[in-house]
């Protein structure tokens, strides 16, 4: 089981420009990052709530409706979420060269 | 005097009378005209004027301008002279006369047209001869009175006539229109000054108490509303409580809080946990989806913005030159100095070495070599802070043609002097002075103020004199001017064979000099370390040179003063016969590395602080034995020679199979390109392998591993070029600067064929140009002339900052030019295979042509002979010398 989840968190992190991968519970404490501590904190805590809020418009807007993948562009990196019931898993990307 | 008579007479009628051998029938012309119709004017000529007797000015003067002439007399005139007669016209006139004289009168002004005239009445002669009376009275009634005394009249009033000015005046006068009313009140007296009381009442209830002016609604000004424009949105529920409360006074209050986070043990469960495992295998999938998607493509790009070059700029845009900040010369100096070189502090802003020597040749030098033995050689420290004064004056035992700072350490100093020694300084304990250099400025400022004994002993304004440290050994060092010196890298070291070994002690520690004396060593590597004593006697000639060094010299390199030796010689031969290139430039190749230590030496400097200990007061602890080669070390340099060789050599000696010694190895290639000597080798701060070389008339750019020849080679400039140098900033431009004190900047994005633009610095040679960055804003370029003056200029924005993708366009630039050389080279092959073909066919078509020609003549006199025959045998037949029925033995005979 352990195993199979390294992998799959290792697999994540050898792509291209990936900067740092992390899981994050529901309630924003971090499981399993690759980055350092405060780090991982800060994007946790921040995350969370922006996941929850994204969570909840979108339900506003349609109560059959359900969020299934976030995706965050900023100049230098791109950060994607994707939530779950339990938990939460941050990829945080470089795109360009 | 005419009488003015007015007489009608009447007019002349014709005559019956037959005039004498006259054509004309003239009716003669009187004055009627005029007024005097009795005077018929006439020209008389002398004859005419000697027959009557009334010649001009002699019968006939002013005082009696008339003649009496008898009628007879006329008429016999007339009957002599008939028409030719000058009184025929008036014959008329006579003829009627009444009386027996006619009145001629000489008509002196001309007054009626003619010289004389008739007066054809008794009337008008009696009036002539004798003026009337009543002319008389005329006369004096036409007279002017001059004198008229002028008699008062007082004015007489006549009545006043209207014009209607009085109601104008009605008008404009103020009357009163209404009477004024005039009120008298009384009170008794007594009530004034009596105390008031004031009550108050209703105005409604009295009547008539005020006048009020009711509102009401008027339908012409009401408005109607038809359209209104009104947003709604849904909002939750709110709701607005507020509450007041006592405040007393404010609080700080503070939270602080550390984030929860699970212990590993919880980590571990967790990760066992199949929610945990299932939850990763899905959203791995739409992560890897995106991670994909980002890495295929950035689908953010705006390609149009892109294609823009940058906005942001500070300064002018169209300002391209470089701009004169400071210049500094010594005018301390007796004697009229060049700069040789120039160096900027690594690392303190607005400091810049300058190395001065004397400006003269060989033959003055010796000449006055006496006199200059007196004069210090120095190298100047100038601050951006202090024009005037130089920081800093190193001594030097001769004048210094090159020096250069060391890399991991500014305070270390090696200069190449011109009698071919090399002298080291250290001023670490003098770099707190130079550092504070701004500061100092100011404070010299103000010291200038104060009087002279109520300075510092220790001011800063007077430059101290720093004595070098160590100079090298004479008999061991070059012979000759050193022209290039450099500091090896800190990241490799050499030994006597010129292997390459890894570096351990972490700063630059060798040197490596060039010299043009062509007797023996050209090259050499100095190692400042002090060596292992190789015999027992150089131990003793050191003890027995031991000279008091003077107190204020550290004692860095004591141990090398005078008795410094190489540690390897590298000789450039030139082939088969003895004599050697003359080198004047080396460039190695992690030189483009030392522009930009400023972080390293930073970084280096901050731990050799920690450490306490500058690494280089201990160096006595020696040369460590064993140290690991670093294996593909490219050793290889480029070197250019006074001849304007460049030339790609390897340092590293082999050992030559015959003489079983150590020889240095043949140049790699070799190309002369200059006109003159090299005095510019320079690796490119952006690329490894591009070197650009300066020398005589012209530029070249080469790449390490094309050896075929230049990448670029500029044609002949107008003057001599005298230094170069590249851009810091920018990839595809360098400064060049030529012997009449212009600067040429090229950019090899604009053009590559001619300078970029030209500005002018000084008037004479530039003999150094050193940009410097400061900051992102601030670029300085320092240019030293040959009359000693060092330039400061600020290089402007388009020049200091590279444009988008300029790299990138340098780099296809010298690719394509690489792709060229090796075109040609094909090309070159390719046509040597073509020449040699062409000869080829050339001998074979030579050969062939001669056989055939050969074969070719013997046919063609074969048949010339046989046309012969039959020209004979048929002139033979037509003679009828044979017959023809010979004809067959004749043939027979052929």
């Amino acid at each position: 089981m352990t195993a199979e989840v390294e992998e799959t968190l290792k697999r994540i992190q050898s792509h291209k420009g990936v900067i740092g991968t992390m899981v994050v519970n529901a309630e924003g404490i971090p499981i399993r990052t690759t980055l350092d501590n405060s780090t991982t904190v800060q994007y946790a805590g921040l995350l969370h709530h922006l996941t929850m809020k994204a969570k909840s418009t979108v339900r506003d807007i349609d109560p059959q409706n359900d969020l299934t993948f976030l995706r965050i562009r900023s100049k230098k990196h791109e950060i994607m979420v994707a939530p779950d019931k339990e938990y939460l898993l941050i990829v945080i990307q470089n795109p360009c060269e | 005097m005419a009488p003015k008579q007015k007489k009608k007479s009447s007019r002349r009628k014709k005559s019956p009378k037959p005039i004498l051998a006259a054509s004309e029938d003239m009716e003669p012309v009187n004055m009627e005209s005029m007024g005097h119709p009795e005077i018929y004017p006439l020209v008389l000529t002398t004859k005419t004027q000697e027959i009557f007797n009334c010649r001009i000015d002699e019968d006939i003067t002013d005082e009696q301008p008339y003649k009496l002439i008898n009628k007879e007399d006329i008429f016999e005139d007339l009957r002599n002279r008939a028409a030719v007669s000058d009184f025929h016209p008036v014959k008329k006139i006579v003829q009627e006369y009444p009386g027996n004289e006619l009145l001629l009168v000489y008509d002196k002004d001309f007054k009626y047209g003619l010289n004389f005239y008739l007066i054809g009445t008794e009337e008008g002669k009696e009036n002539y001869l004798n003026p009337p009376e009543v002319s008389e009275e005329q006369e004096e009634y036409k007279e002017y009175i001059p004198e008229d005394v002028y008699i008062y009249k007082p004015p007489v009033s006549k009545p006043w006539v209207s014009l209607g000015s009085e109601k104008e005046i009605e008008e404009a006068s103020v009357t009163e229109s209404t009477k004024q009313i005039t009120y008298m009140i009384s009170r008794k007296r007594s009530e004034f000054g009596a105390p008031i009381k004031f009550s108050d009442q209703n105005a409604s209830s009295v009547k008539d108490a005020y006048i009020e002016c009711t509102a009401y609604p008027d339908k012409n000004f009401t408005l109607k509303q038809l359209e209104k424009d009104v947003g709604m949105q849904v909002i939750p529920q709110i709701k607005d409580i507020s509450t007041q409360t006592k405040w007393t006074y404010p609080k700080n209050a503070t939270t602080q809080y550390y984030p929860r986070e699970f212990s590993e043990e919880e980590k571990e469960t967790l990760k066992q946990s199949k929610p945990l495992v299932d939850f990763l295998n899905n959203a791995s999938i739409s992560v890897e989806i995106a991670l994909q998607q980002n890495e295929i493509t950035n689908t953010f790009i705006d390609d149009w913005k892109h294609l823009a070059e940058e906005e942001g700029t500070f300064g002018d845009k169209t300002d391209t030159h470089l701009k004169e900040y400071q210049s500094f010369t010594d005018l301390h100096s007796p004697t009229e100095k060049m700069i040789t070189c120039v160096s900027w502090h690594p690392t303190i802003y607005g400091l810049i070495a300058v190395s001065v020597a004397v400006r003269l040749s060989f033959e003055d030098r010796v000449h006055f070599s006496g006199k200059l033995l007196l004069q210090p050689s120095l190298i100047l420290f100038w601050s951006f802070s202090d024009p005037i004064h130089p920081q800093l004056m190193l001594e030097s035992p001769d004048d210094i043609f090159c020096f250069k700072f060391c890399p991991s350490d500014p305070n270390i100093i090696a200069g190449g002097c011109i009698n071919g020694q090399i002298v080291m300084w250290d001023i670490t304990t003098h770099a707190d002075r130079i550092e504070n250099v701004k500061a100092g400025g100011s404070r010299s400022k103000k010291a200038t103020l104060k009087p002279m004994f109520l300075l510092e002993p220790e001011s800063n304004k007077e430059a101290m004199y720093i004595r070098h440290c160590a100079v090298s050994s004479i008999e061991n060092g070059h012979k000759k001017v050193i022209t290039d010196i450099h500091w090896l890298s800190d990241t490799f070291e050499i030994n006597r064979m010129g292997s390459v070994f890894e570096n351990r002690s972490g700063i630059c520690c060798q040197l490596v000099t060039c010299s043009a004396d062509c007797a023996l060593c050209h090259n050499m590597f100095w190692d400042i370390r002090p060596q292992k004593p190789l015999t027992p006697q150089t131990t003793e000639k050191k003890k027995e040179e031991n000279i008091e060094i003077p107190f204020d010299v550290p004692s860095t390199f004591l141990h090398l003063d005078l008795s410094w030796k190489p540690l390897t010689k590298v000789r450039l031969s030139k082939g088969e016969t003895s004599l050697d290139h003359c080198p004047t430039k080396i460039s190695l190749k992690e030189d483009h590395l030392l522009c930009k230590t400023q972080d390293k030496v930073l970084a280096q400097s901050k731990t050799a602080k920690a450490e306490e200990m500058n690494p280089y007061h201990n160096l006595e602890s020696g040369m460590p034995n064993l140290l690991k080669p670093i294996d593909d070390f490219c050793t290889k340099f480029f070197v250019g020679t006074e001849e304007g060789e460049v030339i790609y050599t390897d340092w590293k000696m082999e050992k030559d199979p015959e003489t079983g010694r150590l020889m240095p190895k043949k140049p790699v290639s070799l190309h002369t390109i200059h006109d003159g000597i090299v005095h510019t080798i320079q690796r490119s701060p952006f690329y490894d392998d591009i070197i650009l070389t300066v020398g005589g008339w012209n530029v070249a750019i080469w790449k390490e591993s094309v050896m075929t020849g230049p990448l670029l080679q500029s044609c002949c400039a107008p003057k001599r070029y005298t230094s170069g140098h590249w851009s810091l900033t920018r990839p595809g431009v360098f400064y060049i600067g030529r012997e009449d004190g212009y600067i040429d900047i090229w950019d090899l994005l604009e053009k590559t064929h001619e300078p970029a633009q030209s500005q002018n610095i000084c008037i004479t040679m530039i003999t150094c140009i050193k940009p410097w960055i400061f900051s992102s804003k601030q670029q300085f370029i320092a240019i030293a002339d040959y009359y000693g003056t060092l330039h400061i200029l600020e290089i402007p924005w388009t020049l200091s900052r590279p444009s988008t993708n300029e790299m990138t366009s340098i780099n296809h630039y010298f690719e394509r030019e690489v792709k060229h050389l090796e075109y040609v080279e094909q090309r070159k092959k390719i046509r040597e295979q073509e020449k040699k073909e062409m000869e080829q066919e050339m001998a074979k078509k030579k050969v062939k042509i001669y056989q055939k020609s050969k074969e070719q003549m013997e046919a063609e006199l074969k048949m010339d002979y046989e046309s012969y025959l039959e020209l004979e045998k048929t002139v033979l037949i037509n003679l009828g010398l044979i017959k023809v029925t010979e004809k067959g033995s004749y043939s027979d005979v052929m």
